[in-house]
């Protein structure tokens, strides 16, 4: 008989769990295996958007091209935008929060590990159906902002929009059940001895990364259901013809779109603050400062949203309003680029592949971000506005800022999580080779820009001297993909020729360092104690040299989180709601009724899971257990 | 918060700042649910005077087309009424817990019962008033405050009865002995997720209702 | 367990007791009574009886709503008697939705009036 109904997270009794085998994935509630699972899934997604970028500069390589159709172009950058945004990056993060983050507080999991494998599996399976418009040659073809009125079904009739709007929906679950999560996990799940104060940066700025993302996912959800209310039950929120107005879409888009870009850059900012004080040796310069202009960032980051409307008419208060604030935001940004600068001065660099990755995020952050205050002026963006020096500055900041910072992770941390260093020599033949191939696309489209040529056009006639500059992007874009494939190749010779790597390869401060590597499933033996920032540089420090290597030990009397499927049972009711609604005209509301029982069945078995009551577990010298 | 564990019996689960995890989490949850609610209700503001016919909330409206006379819409009695009984229910669940979380299993069942048949008249003053609403002609499609009327009343009427199911489902575990004052930490859980969706109301009735 | 989480922070910070519950629960009937009586004497059946209350009715009507909200947050909800934590974790997200309220109407607001036919 279930001892405690409703009780806390299940933690397993003494039977060891399934290890190996695919129903030990699908059953996993393991935060390092909810982060693989993101990251085999962002890998394939950043593979479709890369595609989706190499057919647009195909296609833009010459002018008149006819390499694809208008629609078919429409249906691209859509696609492109949509999956870089939301499949791509974000479950980039998502790796690292997952992996990272309970290491580096020191805990053995996070503070909900059923609900954090449900928004890994409503994130694979939202991203399957957003992209699932392409098996029916419909895929979203509106822009990845999916302005009204352009959405509605008297101007998108088909299912284009529909697949997008649900898909998004869908994500925006998986991304606020994660939110909740590590927001708790943050807060309540720190190592004794750890204080705010004292968390690694890429803690902090992941925390602020969850903020934005609880109160701003609700408004594009909103947005998302008044434009689902439009297409299937016939409102006009966003139809001027019936009293609608498609400014509200704008805004309701952006007050979310705008914390979004904040969302994006934030972790990277993270990253670049844990891999430049490692690879110099030097304690991250201005660590409250750090703090405290993420704060400042993210509160801001909700008062500027309009900065994306200044061509739809205001008036002069409210462009004036945005404008500044827009401005604004740009101080706390330079505090860190100077402390970012201020750590590496004076440090005694070691240029290794994770710091080259993060030394090339400052510089292209710099510069994404000039073009971003160029933007803030009004008069300024009404030049700029639609044309490809928006592509160029949004460019720089997610590309050069977060794939940038997000691969100098994915090389920082790679042996901790596979216990595989990549190979230098093959980790700086990607890193030139993206450097000079982001350049080579990305800069020339500032000039393209300014000299008029327009976004989110299939072609351009000859003659306006767009066509040298576009030959150079679609080269460049190509020296991106065969960096790529630098990577994966050193991702597949590591994982079989090279030597296991050591618990801490790089001279690390953080917890993450101190186990092996890879972590063994409960983490840390015993759950450490901390008594300032850096404890790992600390503790050499007391010890007079390198720590002895941790040694992997049973993990007899440590209690972990049972395995479950029921968030994946439960994570299936999402898409299965969304597509018993696109087909309800053919099979009326059975596919909605069917959803919604799955959806109460999921939850229901997933509460009264025979749950475990808390056991001792392990003390630690701080007895502290988990 | 301080930084050190708490000294806690044996067993107990610690936590960085002493407080329980799943009551974070809610709270974190309707937090969240702030800009969702706000992002309706904006809508509503926007759009609740746009309506290019009739009915209207609270005014009276003829249509030049075929002379029917639409009545003011709005009609505060039976509102009023289920405001003041999920108010109600606001108290009666706080008293639920109390007796939850002494053990009181009378006071548990009592109150909780009292708290799930408010919850089951405001939803069914709702559905009447829906109907009610149809019948003279306010629909979705209608206008601009049809649109937004019953998107903001119905997407809260909606939390309201997840409440409701939420609160049968502590309803029977109580009946069953399962809500003993070591677990009344899940009724407090539905009732924090209860008095929020009673502050919303708070916050729609007077906007919906009351102003013209 | 988590309980005596519950159960200790209650005996420090002493809890209210049911008469405390039922007495705030008499106000916000209170309260919500004179929130109609606002509107029947400002528009509905004994409008003018007060005098014109059209231009105070908005702010007032606000007023008892933010009330009768302050009255089961920090009460019925316990912010008054718990962790300061979860005070925060709530009141900022609602002054950015109270914000965003705000802005979003007057921006309409603005647009709707300066924009020709059907907005």
């Amino acid at each position: 008989m279930a001892t405690t109904v409703l009780g806390h997270e299940a933690h397993g009794v003494a039977p060891a769990h399934e290890k190996t085998g695919l129903w030990s994935w699908v059953t996993t509630v393991d935060h390092k295996r909810v982060a693989i699972l993101y990251g085999i899934g962002a890998l394939f997604f950043f593979l479709l958007g890369g595609i989706e970028a190499l057919l647009i500069r195909i296609q833009l390589a010459r002018p008149d091209n006819n390499f694809v159709s208008p629609e078919f172009y429409n249906q691209l950058f859509t696609m492109h935008g949509t999956t870089m945004i939301f499949l791509a990056v974000m479950p980039m993060s998502q790796i690292f929060f997952n992996y990272i983050i309970p290491l580096m507080i020191g805990a053995r999991d996070v503070a909900f590990p059923r609900l954090n494998a449900f928004g890994v599996w409503v994130f694979l399976l939202g991203g399957l159906f957003v992209n699932a418009g392409f098996l029916f040659n419909a895929a979203p073809d509106a822009g990845w902002f999916g302005y009204a009125n352009l959405t509605s079904t008297q101007f998108s009739p088909g299912l284009n929009v529909d697949f997008w709007m649900f898909g998004l929906q869908i994500l925006g679950v998986s991304s606020l059940a994660a939110a909740v999560n590590f927001f708790v996990t943050i807060i309540n799940l720190r190592a004794p001895g750890m204080r705010l104060m004292r968390m690694p940066m890429f803690v902090w700025m992941s925390f602020i990364t969850m903020v934005l993302l609880l109160l701003a996912f609700p408004v594009i959800t909103v947005a998302l259901i008044l434009l689902m209310f439009d297409r299937f039950f016939g409102t006009h929120f966003f139809v001027p013809m019936g009293g609608g107005d498609p400014i509200l879409w704008q805004h309701l888009f952006w007050i979310f779109g705008h914390p979004e870009v904040y969302i994006l850059i934030l972790p990277a900012f993270g990253i670049i603050s844990e891999v430049l004080p490692v690879f110099s040796r030097k304690p991250l310069f201005g660590y409250a400062a750090m703090v405290f202009s993420g704060v400042f960032i993210a509160f801001l980051g909700f008062g500027v949203w309009s900065h994306h409307m200044f061509s739809t008419g205001m008036g002069p208060i409210a462009d004036t309003f945005f404008s500044l604030a827009t401005m604004l935001i740009a101080i706390p940004t330079g505090v860190k680029i100077f402390n970012w600068i201020g750590t590496v001065w004076g440090g005694s660099l070691q240029l290794k592949t994770p710091m080259l990755f993060a030394l090339g995020f400052v510089a292209m952050f710099i510069m994404g971000g000039l073009s971003g205050v160029m933007h803030a002026s009004p008069p300024a963006d009404l030049q700029q506005t639609d044309t490809y020096f928006v592509v160029a500055h949004f460019h720089y900041v997610l590309f050069g800022g977060s794939i940038f910072g997000l691969v100098a992770g994915a090389y920082y941390w790679w042996p901790k999580m596979f216990g595989k260093l990549l190979d230098e020599g093959l980790g700086k033949a990607h890193f030139w080779l993206q450097l000079v191939g982001f350049n080579l696309t990305f800069f020339p489209m500032h000039l393209l820009g300014l000299h008029g040529m327009p976004r989110r056009v299939y072609t351009y006639p000859k003659g306006l001297g767009f066509e040298r500059m576009n030959e150079m992007e679609t080269v460049g874009a190509f020296v991106l993909a065969l960096g790529f494939a630098v990577f994966l190749y050193n991702v597949w010779k590591t994982w079989r020729t090279a030597p296991p790597a050591p618990a801490d390869p790089w001279n690390g401060a953080t917890l993450e360092w101190s186990i092996p590597s890879p972590p063994q499933e409960w983490n840390f033996p015993e759950i450490p104690a901390v008594t300032g920032r850096d404890p790992l540089w600390e503790a050499k420090r007391q010890r007079g040299g390198p720590l002895p290597e941790p040694q992997r030990v049973s993990g007899q009397g440590i209690h972990m989180p049972a395995p479950s499927y029921w968030p994946l049972v439960t994570a299936f009711s999402l898409p299965l709601l969304f597509t018993g609604l696109m087909l309800s005209s053919k099979i009326g509301p059975w596919g909605i009724i069917v959803a919604v029982a799955l959806l109460f069945f999921g939850i229901f078995n997933w509460l009264f899971e025979p749950s475990y009551t808390s056991i001792p577990g392990v003390r630690g010298k701080t007895g502290h257990s988990h | 918060m301080t930084d050190v564990a708490h000294a806690a019996p044996a067993g107990h689960l610690e936590t960085s700042t002493g407080l329980d995890s799943r009551k974070l989490a809610i709270w974190t949850f309707l937090g969240s649910e702030c800009m969702f609610f706000a992002s309706l209700i904006s809508t509503y503001v926007i759009y609740r005077h746009r309506s290019l016919v009739g009915p209207f909330p609270h005014t009276a409206w003829t249509d030049p087309a075929t002379g029917q006379v639409y009545e003011p819409i709005i009609e505060i009695p039976l509102v009023t009424v289920g405001t003041a009984l999920l108010l109600f229910s606001s108290l009666f669940i706080v008293l639920a817990l109390y007796g939850a979380q002494r053990g009181n299993r009378k006071m548990l069942l009592g109150w909780l019962g009292a708290t799930i048949c408010c919850g089951l008249f405001f939803v069914g003053m709702q559905v009447y008033e829906f109907t009610h609403f149809v019948h003279k002609g306010l629909t979705l499609q209608r206008n601009m405050f049809g649109a937004s009327f019953f998107t903001l009343t119905g997407f809260h009427g909606t939390h309201v009865s997840i409440g409701v199911i939420w609160l049968i489902t502590m309803f029977v575990l109580a009946l069953r002995k399962q809500l003993p004052p070591e677990n009344a930490i899940n009724l407090e859980m539905a009732a924090l997720y209860w008095h929020f969706v009673d502050v919303v109301w708070i916050i729609i009735f007077p906007v919906v209702y009351l102003m013209q | 367990m988590t309980a005596h989480v519950t159960a200790a922070e209650e005996h420090a910070h002493g809890h209210p007791t049911p008469g405390t519950y039922t007495k705030v629960g008499l106000v916000l009937f209170i309260l919500t009574a004179l929130e109609v009586a606002l509107y029947e004497v400002t528009f509905g059946e004994h409008a003018g009886a007060l005098g014109d209350l059209r231009q105070v009715f908005v702010p007032m009507l606000l007023t008892l709503s933010a009330a009768k909200f302050a009255l089961v947050a920090m009460f019925y909800m316990h912010l008054k008697q718990d962790n300061r934590l979860f005070t925060g974790v709530f009141v900022f997200p609602l002054i950015i939705a109270a914000v965003v309220i705000l802005a979003l109407a007057a921006l309409m607001a603005y647009h709707m009036a300066f924009s020709k036919s059907g907005g």
